[in-house]
């Protein structure tokens, strides 16, 4: 049985909360000899600077090599090959692919021929595992628990990636979501009866302000790009309105944080920065435990041999 | 046994594939592969029916089909019979199923999906047989049955 990661949507319960504890001693203990002799491959089939950066210091910390290739040049000198190939070769060198491209459903043909695990860093607006991963991560050691949360998803909800995977992800865990978007970018339906289906709770509203937000324990902001909108009238309209702020913040409940899955645009203000509702950067940084905590999974490497690690280095 | 059953009877042992809209016979003879059949198989077309007014059947002798192979076709024509004759006898009758998932046989919706941009077969799961809803295995996006398009033959 192939231990890829292709999406965190179907992992059980159990599943999740063991790869929290595995980030959670990676972060304990993030340099290590654990990896040593294993090679990580990472193809970029279209170029991702932040996730790849991620993904090679998470498998370097742990004494992996690399090889791969994220120059869309380089990419576009293999035009002809199919994947099917590109893989086939790869799989001939490496122990692990980490892998993203621009066509849905490509990290699961992957993982269909080859014996190799495939770790998908993201395919097309289909899913992104790690980051769902991260952000798991994230909630859980902000509000040291993953349970019956208020999470405030804000801006782009229809093309957004992240907050689909994560609202699936979270249907474990009785948490209550609010969706905060333009009526052009709203939740799309599959997703609401998905939250019908698997009793979660979820409110809607287009209104964007200190009160509406009183209540997050999360409040999760998202890209809200000009291109998305067919009404650029609408987009003028609303741009401003999906616009965090440093004086939103004042009736925020104490453990409230703000994730952002980055790059932002202009959705979060640069004077919420400083202020300590803000974990973005914080979010960011999770995902090199996180990154770690899959690569490792998908190589069976257990929480036993994490805990009796006698290659850690600091 | 009436002169219809005679008719359909008249292979010794292989299977008869009946009430076939004659619109789809076509694309049933693709689906099974029949090109490359190497027994003797007949065609009738735009055959009387008193259920349908006009239809189309096959028959393939020495050849019998899996379940699986036979509910692909419910994506055509989903009221298909199948007729399994064993010595110029119907041992068997089946209507086809609409079966848990589609191979190779219904193309993607989603330009970006890999199974548009790869040599390779596509797969559809059925999440919902009454209403007849599609997923792709690879994409995940959804799509409706009335609304499926077939692959093209020369990729199927
Ligand atoms: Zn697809």
């Amino acid at each position: 049985m192939n231990r890829s990661v292709i999406t965190l949507a179907n992992l059980s319960k159990e599943k999740i909360q063991y790869l929290i504890r595995l980030s959670e001693e990676f972060e304990r203990h993030t340099n290590r000899r654990l990896l040593e002799g294993k090679v990580v491959a990472t193809l970029f089939f279209e170029p991702s600077t932040r996730t790849r950066l991620s993904f090679e210091t998470a498998a370097n910390r742990l004494g992996a090599r690399i090889i791969g290739f994220t120059d869309p040049k380089v990419t576009s000198s293999t035009k002809g090959e199919t994947l099917h190939d590109t893989i086939k070769m790869v799989s001939n060198y490496a122990d692990v692919i980490v892998m993203r491209h621009f066509l849905e459903g490509a990290a699961q043909y992957a993982s269909e021929i080859t014996d190799v695990p495939i770790i998908n860093a993201g395919d097309g607006s289909n899913q992104h595992p790690s980051q769902t991963m991260l952000d798991l991560y994230s909630i859980y050691k902000t509000q040291g628990h993953l349970d019956n949360l208020h999470i405030y998803l804000v801006g782009d909800l229809k093309y957004g990636r992240t907050v689909h995977s994560l609202l699936m992800a979270m249907r474990h865990f009785n948490p209550t979501f609010h969706f905060i978007a333009p009526k052009e970018l709203e939740m799309p339906e599959e997703y609401k009866i998905y939250c019908e289906e698997q009793n979660i709770k979820y409110f809607e509203t287009r209104d964007f302000n200190e009160d509406v937000i009183a209540d997050a324990d999360i409040l999760y902001m998202t890209r809200v790009q000009r291109e998305r909108f067919t009404d650029l009238m609408e987009y003028e309209r609303v741009k401003d309105s999906y616009l965090l702020c440093n004086q939103m913040l004042r009736k925020a409940k104490s453990n409230m944080k703000i994730l952002h899955p980055l790059p932002r645009l202009n959705e979060i203000n640069i004077d919420v920065d400083s202020n300590p509702h803000a974990y973005y950067f914080e979010q960011a940084h999770n995902g090199l435990f996180a990154r770690q905590a899959l690569i490792c999974d998908v190589l069976n490497i257990g929480l036993d041999q994490i805990l009796n690690d006698n290659t850690i280095i600091d | 046994m009436n002169k219809e059953e005679l008719k359909v009877s008249a292979i010794q042992n292989g299977t008869v594939i009946d009430h076939i809209p004659s619109s789809k016979l076509l694309a049933v003879v693709a689906l099974l592969h029949l090109e490359n059949i190497k027994t003797p198989v007949t065609v009738g077309y735009n055959l009387k029916s008193k259920k349908m007014g006009k239809k189309s059947l096959i028959k393939i002798a020495d050849r019998y089909f899996t379940d699986e192979e036979i509910n692909q076709l419910s994506v055509v024509s989903p009221n298909v019979t199948l007729c399994i004759i064993k010595d110029y006898d119907v041992v068997e009758k089946k209507q086809v199923q609409m079966p848990d998932s589609l191979h190779g046989i219904v193309q993607c919706p989603n330009p970006k999906c890999i199974t548009n941009n790869e040599p390779m077969k596509t797969i559809f799961h059925v999440i919902n047989k009454e209403k007849g809803v599609l997923k792709c295995h690879y994409c995940e996006k959804e799509e409706k049955l009335e609304k499926a398009r077939l692959v093209s033959p020369s990729n199927v």
